[in-house]
């Protein structure tokens, strides 16, 4: 036997019930291990901002709420951590064989308690759910009634650009094409951008805007957004895309609508430009 | 008592036993549920290790992109000149979640720990259907071909992620991986299934009809319990994976078109006739994995509450709500997998019905935490290592059950989706949570399966190092994912916005490299104490349950004596007996009758 026969617990000595060997203070440094799990964690979320390893400069008027949500979650989740860690410190603490002289408590579970933390933890989770479904809603389902200010076309690896021109209409003779990685668009207004992929499945992430989309061979979707701000930012693909997929970036040019129009018209001239050059060769 | 009297007489019979045909169907192609229990042990730890390397490789990338990784650059990819290109990373990322979740922890929780404790655990001498059950360890090796060959056929092994999302996966020129690797990765895919399709009939055949007198369904153990939902969710799951599995293998290979789109090419590649659609298999493997999520965490659930009632001396806390919760996860387990899916393109929707039924999978996990903290609560606790292992995978299943939150609410999703907050999340799950309850498991049943004890001073050095490393390796990914740090990316450093993270990625690198060196210690403690540990008798750790009543280790058909059952399996510090644990086969004193 593992422990020897000194195990049993008997009438005359009720303290026998305890590992012989098994140090006491050993125990205690255990404890203080798990304890340090809660210390930690919390403190990681604390000095991460001072690092700036935290969300990058939002620039969007919908990301504040998403910001928010997360926050809201953290602090909530943040508080059942907290408690349920040092629970689990102070009953590995408390109920150490070597030092808790009392006989254990012979339950079998408690019907109140149960219910208690089975209907406490779905009311939070309920209101969870119901609280987030507008901004659910604005992000993915109330799409703008407006003209589409590009479009936007993932391929390995590489996301390409159309403007429509003068005319306002995607996919007529006057848009305007971009391979290039830069991105153009305008602040200060909504933004409709149309997305799509060519060839296998990306996904358009700009973190700065708080927004992510997958894009689907064969499938147009629609992305919007309104930036208070100018500026530039990264383009980042999120979903796997091939070999490639690590260098499928591009940039974000955030200008306000003025500067914008300028771009495009100088970049209009400047292709219109190129064809002709090419035309007379 | 009439278990010490069976005591004596075991060893004669279960030597008899012992000798029974020779070395091939003995050890080889036995049909004995614990020699092929530890056939799925030794295989998946073997295959553990191959995991872990490629582990190491995608976490050499992150720190130090495009640098000669030392000592096993030139011994794993010579033919990249040691250092890691851009195909090999994404052959790295997809392969190491391919062998951690098919040829580790399924295998290993169903395969190893499913057979080897459910015919002991239950009172029964083998299971139901043993050939069946030898086809389920040996339809593993197809598997293990198919996988490991993979990596030498031309463009090398699976590149498209283990989710093998199409069209990447079907277009031939989208990907090196997709040229031959992928249709390996798939045959083997389908080989695991059918494997676990085998094992899962049997579970529930011998957990249904094979239980001892008195064994009833509320007198098992919670392993059992967890093993038994566990296959019925397999059961369920599985053909849906079979059937999406096949019809990607004949879009590979026969030119159908269930996931592709008309017109659809990459590489400038001829276009697919197209016709279907990549979110079917979405779908359709979504429908089986995330059931899988909870194939790979409910048993270790299970095990874990068995380890924490026997060390707290005191009975189970709430033994029904802890089944009945398993089941509830079990349920709901099948309406959410579309949560993997709210940015995918899907009906948004769908994605706010998937929202809601998702933040109720929390509750069931809920209610298991915070039974087993009654557990603990008023026990007299013995931190013994496999004590340890228990603790840390309820310490760590608060955190990897919480971040789960995050990414249920679906506008949070829209900006941590595919970032390292998602890592962070299935991590904590599977390596902080199941993992961990793996190892308390083996240093748990260690001296049921080999008569002998691992060693302790060394077991609580395994865990120490192992719990410091892990928690420094994958909490740090929380707040990586929280500056929007995208996973799968060769090299992140290119982007502005992730420049910044380097330093914070190579301490999380060295911590992965001290976590993988750990194992070392488990791996020579493991090894010697098969053949030098201390020997004991059968029930080392004065558990209850029926396993500890066989000879260590059982002999062919287990019990030398039939065991009958008088009570559930967590009576530890009942006030009806002088000791402080009452086997479920000790009869009740004569006075009180049996309740």
């Amino acid at each position: 036997m593992f422990y020897g026969s000194r195990w049993i617990r008997t009438p005359e000595n009720p303290k026998l019930n305890v590992p012989p060997g098994e140090d006491a203070a050993v125990n205690r440094f255990w404890c203080i291990v798990f304890l340090l799990v809660p210390i930690l964690g919390v403190a990681t979320f604390i000095v991460a901002p001072y690092y700036n390893i935290w969300f990058p400069r939002d620039v969007s008027t919908h990301g504040v709420t998403i910001d928010n949500l997360f926050m809201f979650i953290l602090w909530l989740t943040g508080i059942l951590f907290i408690g349920t860690e040092w629970a689990l410190f102070q009953f590995t603490w408390k109920y150490d064989a070597e030092r808790n002289p009392e006989p254990v408590k012979f339950s079998h579970g408690e019907h109140t308690l149960e219910v208690v933390w089975t209907i406490v933890p779905a009311v939070i989770l309920l209101f969870i759910a119901i609280y987030q479904m507008d901004a659910w809603a604005a992000a993915k389902m109330r799409k703008p009634n407006i003209r589409p200010t590009a479009e936007i076309a993932g391929r390995q690896f590489n996301w390409d650009v159309r403007y429509p021109g003068a005319d306002q209409q995607l996919h007529t003779l006057d848009d305007i094409v971009r391979y290039d990685g830069n991105i153009h668009l305008p602040m200060g207004e909504d933004v409709l951008l149309v997305i799509k992929s060519q060839d296998v499945l990306h996904s358009f992430f700009l973190p700065n805007l708080r927004l992510k989309q997958d894009v689907i061979p064969g499938m147009e979707q629609a992305m919007w957004f309104y930036a208070k701000d100018t500026g530039k930012f990264d383009v980042v693909c999120a979903e796997l895309c091939g070999w490639g997929h690590y260098k499928m970036k591009a940039r974000l040019t955030l200008q306000t609508r003025s500067e914008f129009d300028k771009w495009l018209a100088e970049t209009y001239k400047a292709e219109q430009a190129m064809k002709v050059a090419t035309v007379d060769q | 008592m009439s278990t010490v009297t069976a005591d004596t007489h075991a060893h004669e019979h279960a030597d008899d036993h012992a000798h029974v045909g020779g070395f091939l169907s003995t050890y080889v192609f036995s049909r004995d549920h614990k020699i092929i229990g530890l056939q799925f042990l030794f295989s998946t730890l073997l295959w553990f290790v191959v995991g872990g390397l490629l582990a190491m490789g995608v976490r050499w990338q992150l720190a130090y992109p495009w640098s000669d990784m030392p000592v096993f650059g030139k011994l794993l990819f010579a033919a990249e000149g040691g250092q890691i290109s851009p195909e090999f990373y994404t052959v790295l990322f997809t392969m190491h979640a391919t062998v951690m979740i098919f040829l580790v922890i399924i295998p290993i929780l169903a395969g190893a720990f499913g057979n080897y404790l459910i015919p002991l655990m239950i009172g029964a001498d083998d299971m139901a259907f043993p050939t069946l059950n030898m086809l389920s360890y040996w339809f593993m090796w197809p598997a293990f071909l198919a996988f490991g060959s993979s990596f030498f056929v031309e463009g090398g092994a699976a590149g498209a992620g283990w989710t093998s999302y199409p069209p990447l996966t079907v277009l031939n020129s989208a990907s090196p991986g997709s040229v031959n690797g992928q249709s390996l990765w798939l045959i083997g895919v389908l080989c695991v299934g059918v494997s676990s399709m085998m094992g899962s009939i049997n579970y529930l055949t011998t957990i249904i009809q094979m239980r001892a007198p008195g064994m009833t369904m509320f007198r098992l153990p919670m392993t059992i319990w967890a093993m038994f939902i566990t296959a019925v969710l397999q059961a369920f799951a599985l053909p849906v994976l079979t059937a999406a599995g096949f019809m990607q293998l004949a879009d590979r290979e026969l030119g159908t078109g269930f996931f592709l789109p008309e017109g659809v090419a990459a590489n400038n590649a001829l276009p697919a006739a197209g016709g279907g659609h990549p979110l079917l298999w979405q779908h359709l493997f979504w429908f089986y994995s995330h059931p899988a999520v909870y194939i790979m965490i409910l048993p270790a659930m299970g095990m874990v509450s068995d380890i924490i009632a026997c060390f707290a001396r005191k009975p189970l806390f709430g033994y029904k709500p802890m089944v009945y919760s398993i089941a509830a996860i079990a349920g709901l387990g099948f309406i959410v997998w579309g949560h993997h899916m709210f940015l995918s393109g899907m009906n948004p929707m769908l994605g706010m019905t998937f929202m809601v039924s998702t933040m109720f999978i929390a509750l069931p996990s809920a209610i298991k935490t915070f039974n087993w903290l009654g557990t603990v609560w008023g026990g007299r606790i013995q931190f013994t290592t496999p004590m340890l292992f228990a603790l840390s995978f309820v310490s760590m299943f608060i955190i990897g059950g919480l971040s789960g939150i995050f990414m249920a609410a679906t506008p949070v999703d829209i900006f941590i989706h595919d970032t390292y907050f998602i890592v962070a999340h299935f991590h904590y799950v599977l390596f902080a949570g199941t993992a961990m309850a793996v190892w308390g498991a083996i240093y748990f049943w260690f001296p049921k399966m080999f008569g002998r004890m691992m060693n302790e001073p060394w077991g609580k050095v395994h865990f120490f190092l192992t719990f410091v490393f892990l928690n420094c390796t994958f909490y740090p990914m929380h707040i990586l994912g929280l500056v929007g740090f995208p996973r799968r990316l060769a090299d992140p450093y290119h982007y502005e916005t992730f420049r910044h993270l380097m330093p914070l990625n190579q301490f999380m690198t060295w911590c992965a490299i001290g976590m993988f060196a750990t194992q070392i210690i488990f791996a020579i403690n493991f090894f010697s104490s098969i053949f030098m540990g201390k020997k004991v008798g059968r029930n080392p750790w004065h558990a209850n349950s029926l396993e500890w009543m066989a000879p260590s280790p059982p002999g062919h058909g287990n019990f030398d004596f039939q065991p009958i059952v008088y009570r559930g399996p967590y009576e530890y510090g009942s006030p009806e007996v002088e000791t402080d644990y009452y086997p479920q086969t000790q009869p009740p004193p004569e006075k009180q009758g049996d309740d």
